[in-house]
């Protein structure tokens, strides 16, 4: 297995200040915007975001949500490991709202697929962005493209990218890893 | 593990405590569910679930129907009153025939104790053990505890006791094995001929004084007294049950504690407790009901998980 490191601590740094940069550029007040996080990785990065929003410009009363698509995937009962549930807390109605997905990587789009059926379950938004650290080029199964996207890279197949988060695993780093 | 360990839920009897740490959480999930403004979630939209009731059934029919419904399954209901048993036909053929319309899962009541098990060594499909005879009743005594590991936090180390008609009840038997199983101490409370002999051999305090079961236990969960099961007088009058096994809430007044009240339905108000008590605060039968659709979408959707494209 080797491990190669993609972006550093201070890249991941000013990465996560430009697309807070851009979600106020196109969002402003966030009055009628609300973040969703995907479970389980992409909350770290919404997280942060939110910290930054908050820290740089002031705006704290951003409407957050944490949405699972354990039960909306498509390969139920094609995995030979079933995964396990995480939770999923919106508690509002995203009715009319912008609503903008985050995710770590975007790789197939399926997750993503999944969150647009999972998300109608909260009401009709009147827009969906999304937002993803890291876009996999040339991996997409579903046309399904970044509104806002940290870092291109182009990894073949059997590669893997990884996201690391301080909060979980000590340190922030984005690592390719070819097993 | 995120799966369970067994292929078919016949009873609590055959589960491990991480598969019902699996269950629970998963049910979790599901109690979030449906409490969205859209209730419903696309896991099963591929599975078939037939509905096989060949005993009466309004409250857990309802139940594992709305659950399979917000899984999106499409499902079949059989109720033996209106079928070809009445004209003679055999459980297996039965099954068969529904079997042959491609059901991928079976949920079965029966009169007949063991006839879940039976058919899951006959028919090639997942078997979801609604209620056998006087058996077992797994997924009242799963949403029992569920119920009050949301009531009181955890499972473990709380006293429960089951009062009422313990001879004919699967409810008591699955909830024993649950309770035990997850580490809480369970009595039993009721009339001696109520009360199985031997009881005590898997593990239950047996008490026949009521005022003492309920000073003693956290929690009550009160049975119906199962009268078209009895082919024999086992007390007196119902009018010297309720005076010696009945609840209210004088007695409820008269504890030096406020302990949780369950009932699995259907009430007999005024029998085995009154309506002050089961209308009370500190009653959560009707948040067993919910709890009740939440705990059978977790165990259809984890037998469902089984079942390879």
């Amino acid at each position: 297995m080797s491990k190669k490191l993609l972006l550093t601590e201070k890249e991941i740094h000013i990465i996560l200040q430009r697309l807070a940069c851009q979600l106020v550029e196109n969002h402003q007040d966030f009055k009628t915007t609300v973040l969703i996080g995907i479970q389980p990785r992409g909350i770290f990065l919404v997280n942060r975001l939110v910290q930054i929003l908050k820290d740089e410009y002031q705006l704290s009363d951003i409407k957050v949500g944490q949405l699972d698509i354990t039960f909306y995937r498509d390969d139920f009962r094609r995995r030979e490991d079933p995964i396990a549930a995480n939770t999923t807390n919106i508690n509002f109605i995203v009715e009319n709202k912008n609503v903008v997905l985050i995710d770590d990587v975007l790789f197939s789009g399926r997750s993503i697929r999944a969150a647009l059926t999972a998300i109608q379950s909260f009401g009709r938004p009147s827009s969906i962005e999304l937002l993803v650290l890291i876009d996999r080029r040339f991996s997409r199964h579903l046309p399904i493209q970044p509104d806002y996207r940290g870092r291109q890279v182009d990894v073949i197949n059997k590669e893997k990218v990884m996201v690391n988060w301080k909060e979980k695993d000590k340190k922030d780093a984005v690592y390719i890893i070819n097993n | 593990m995120n799966q369970l360990s067994v292929q078919h839920l016949i009873g609590i009897k055959h589960l491990k405590k991480s598969d019902i740490d699996l269950i629970f959480k998963t049910a979790d999930h599901f109690k979030e569910v449906i409490n969205r403004p859209i209730k419903k979630v696309p896991s099963l939209r591929d599975i078939t679930i037939a509905n096989l009731f060949f005993e009466n059934s309004t409250r857990t029919k309802l139940s594992f129907e709305l659950a399979e419904k917000r899984l999106s399954a499409d499902i079949i209901n059989f109720s033996a009153s209106q079928s070809s048993v009445k004209k003679g036909e055999t459980l297996i053929d039965t099954a068969n025939n529904i079997l042959s319309m491609k059901v991928d899962i079976i949920v079965m009541r029966h009169p007949s104790v063991g006839a879940c098990d039976f058919l899951s060594k006959h028919v090639n499909a997942k078997i979801v053990n609604a209620g056998d005879g006087t058996h077992e009743h797994p997924t009242q005594a799963l949403l029992d505890s569920f119920s009050i590991r949301e009531k009181l936090g955890e499972v473990k180390g709380k006293k429960i006791v089951i009062i009422g008609d313990i001879l004919h009840s699967r409810v008591a038997l699955s909830n024993i094995y649950a309770l035990k199983l997850q580490g809480a101490e369970v009595m039993v409370c009721g009339p001696k001929t109520l009360i199985p002999k031997y009881i005590e051999s898997l593990g239950v305090i047996v008490e026949t004084n009521l005022k003492k079961a309920l000073n003693w236990c956290d929690v009550a969960n009160v049975l119906r007294v199962q009268n078209e099961r009895m082919d024999i007088n086992y007390f007196p009058s119902t009018r010297e049950y309720t005076q010696l096994f009945g609840i209210n809430k004088t007695l409820l007044n008269s504890l030096d504690k406020k302990i949780v009240i369950m009932h699995p339905g259907p009430i007999n108000r005024g029998v085995e407790i009154t309506s002050d008590v089961a209308d009370a605060d500190q009653s959560i039968i009707l948040n067993q009901v919910e709890n009740g659709v939440a705990v059978r979408m977790a165990v259809i959707y984890l037998l469902a998980q089984q079942i390879k494209q």
